[in-house]
């Protein structure tokens, strides 16, 4: 059976995935789109469609995001419409790699190569420090994280140093800080590059990439990170759609799943400590980079059940976290429930 | 129904951008409202 020209059981599986990418979303902040590019190329999709719709997917996904930054006041649009500039020439060297690694058949290895060394290196980053901080706070990555202080010792000494640079021409950004604009061209067009590469936001390097080598508060990195993806997100989903790269029928379910599913993470922010599913999510990302692993094998060695076991794995990855984010939200709630039960009035 | 592969892929590819946009704004509207219909009901079942 089919709807909109697409078989019932796929759009479950978009929407349930999309759920599941937003819960990701909206608890960490970050991250979850990562995940949709490579499932799509587990499923075998051309690279092309599988990179375009992601975008589209991040780009669907940010403007829900941004609405709810605006209205908290952190979005710094100069700021933003400087990013956009270099954002979008990386953007398209980005998309014309793509095509021309696809002009000689290697876009797909590619690409799955890179995704398998940083969702690797991401994912034993995170892991790594997760388990060294046990539990101690960090508030990397966490959508609560933007209203905490910052704590000067947190900053590292390079990006100290990378700071104390001051090339001008300097410019005022929010809060009163002044920024050098090659610094803010640079660090745009470099996570650029690898947005249209990737077909991801390019949130998860833009983001801390913001807040070390330029010194913007975390703030207004996360609401001027949003508000800029919308423009990349857009403008490579426009370059994309040109080339017949946009699957719509791939977009809808998942924004309509993760829409819900990113309300759902958000509120959980609020009830669950990230330091307890930290640890997952490191391992979701290293579950994902070694299912793109094998896909790629699968694909070298012509092994069609490598394929299968990539596609799986990567499935059961967001299942495990997303599950883990929901599950901890439910115990908290029924704990608090019992322990106001149980106190006298 | 409007056929959209008649026009240049460039109009195709806004209207796919455009698409994405509208579904985007549609789904904050409405699961907005939802969750201001849910959230008292929710809290109603926790402090049952």
């Amino acid at each position: 059976m089919e709807l909109f020209g697409i078989a019932l059981t796929t759009l479950a599986l978009f929407v349930s995935f999309g759920f599941m990418v937003g819960v990701l979303f909206g608890f960490f902040g970050m991250g979850g789109s990562f995940l949709v590019t490579p499932a799509l190329l587990v499923m075998g999709y051309p690279a092309r469609v599988a990179v375009g719709s992601g975008m589209a997917f991040v780009f669907g996904t940010a403007v829900i995001a941004t609405l709810k930054h605006h209205d908290l006041g952190q979005v710094d649009y100069k700021l933003g419409g400087l990013m956009i500039v270099g954002t979008s020439v990386g953007i398209e060297l980005g998309r014309i790699g793509v095509f021309y690694l696809e002009d000689l058949g290697l876009a797909s290895g590619v690409i799955g190569v890179t995704y398998v060394v940083l969702l690797g290196g991401i994912g034993l980053f995170v892991t790594r420090n997760a388990l060294t901080n046990d539990g101690e706070d960090d508030s990397g990555g966490h959508h609560d994280g933007a209203d905490d202080e910052i704590d000067p010792d947190a900053i590292p000494d390079i990006a100290k140093k990378i700071q104390s640079y001051r090339v001008p021409p300097m410019m005022t950004i929010a809060g009163g800080i002044q920024v050098s604009l090659w610094m803010v061209l640079g660090v745009a067009f470099a996570t650029g590059l690898l947005s249209g590469f990737l077909g991801v936001g390019g949130g998860f390097i833009r983001m801390p990439a913001m807040f070390y080598l330029i010194g913007v508060p975390v703030p207004v990195a996360v609401g001027t990170d949003l508000f800029e993806i919308v423009f990349s997100g857009g403008i490579g989903s426009f370059l994309y759609g040109m080339e017949g790269g946009v699957d719509l029928s791939i977009v809808a379910p998942l924004l309509a799943g993760s829409a819900l599913g990113a309300r759902i993470g958000s509120a959980a922010t609020g009830i669950v400590d990230e330091s307890d599913i930290k640890v997952y999510f490191g391992l979701m990302l290293l579950g994902g980079s070694v299912a793109v692993a094998f896909q790629q094998a699968g694909d070298y060695f012509a092994i069609e059940v490598l394929n299968t076991v990539g596609f799986v794995l990567i499935l059961l990855s967001a299942f495990m976290v997303s599950g883990a984010v929901i599950y901890s939200t439910i115990a908290t709630v029924r704990e608090r429930s019992n322990v106001s039960a149980a106190s006298p009035d | 129904m409007i056929d959209l592969a008649a026009y240049s892929p460039a109009v195709q590819a806004g209207a796919l951008v455009g698409a994405v946009l509208l579904e985007a704004i549609v789904l904050y509207v409405g699961y907005g409202a939802l969750e201001r219909v849910a959230t008292p009901v929710v809290e109603r079942i926790k402090h049952a």
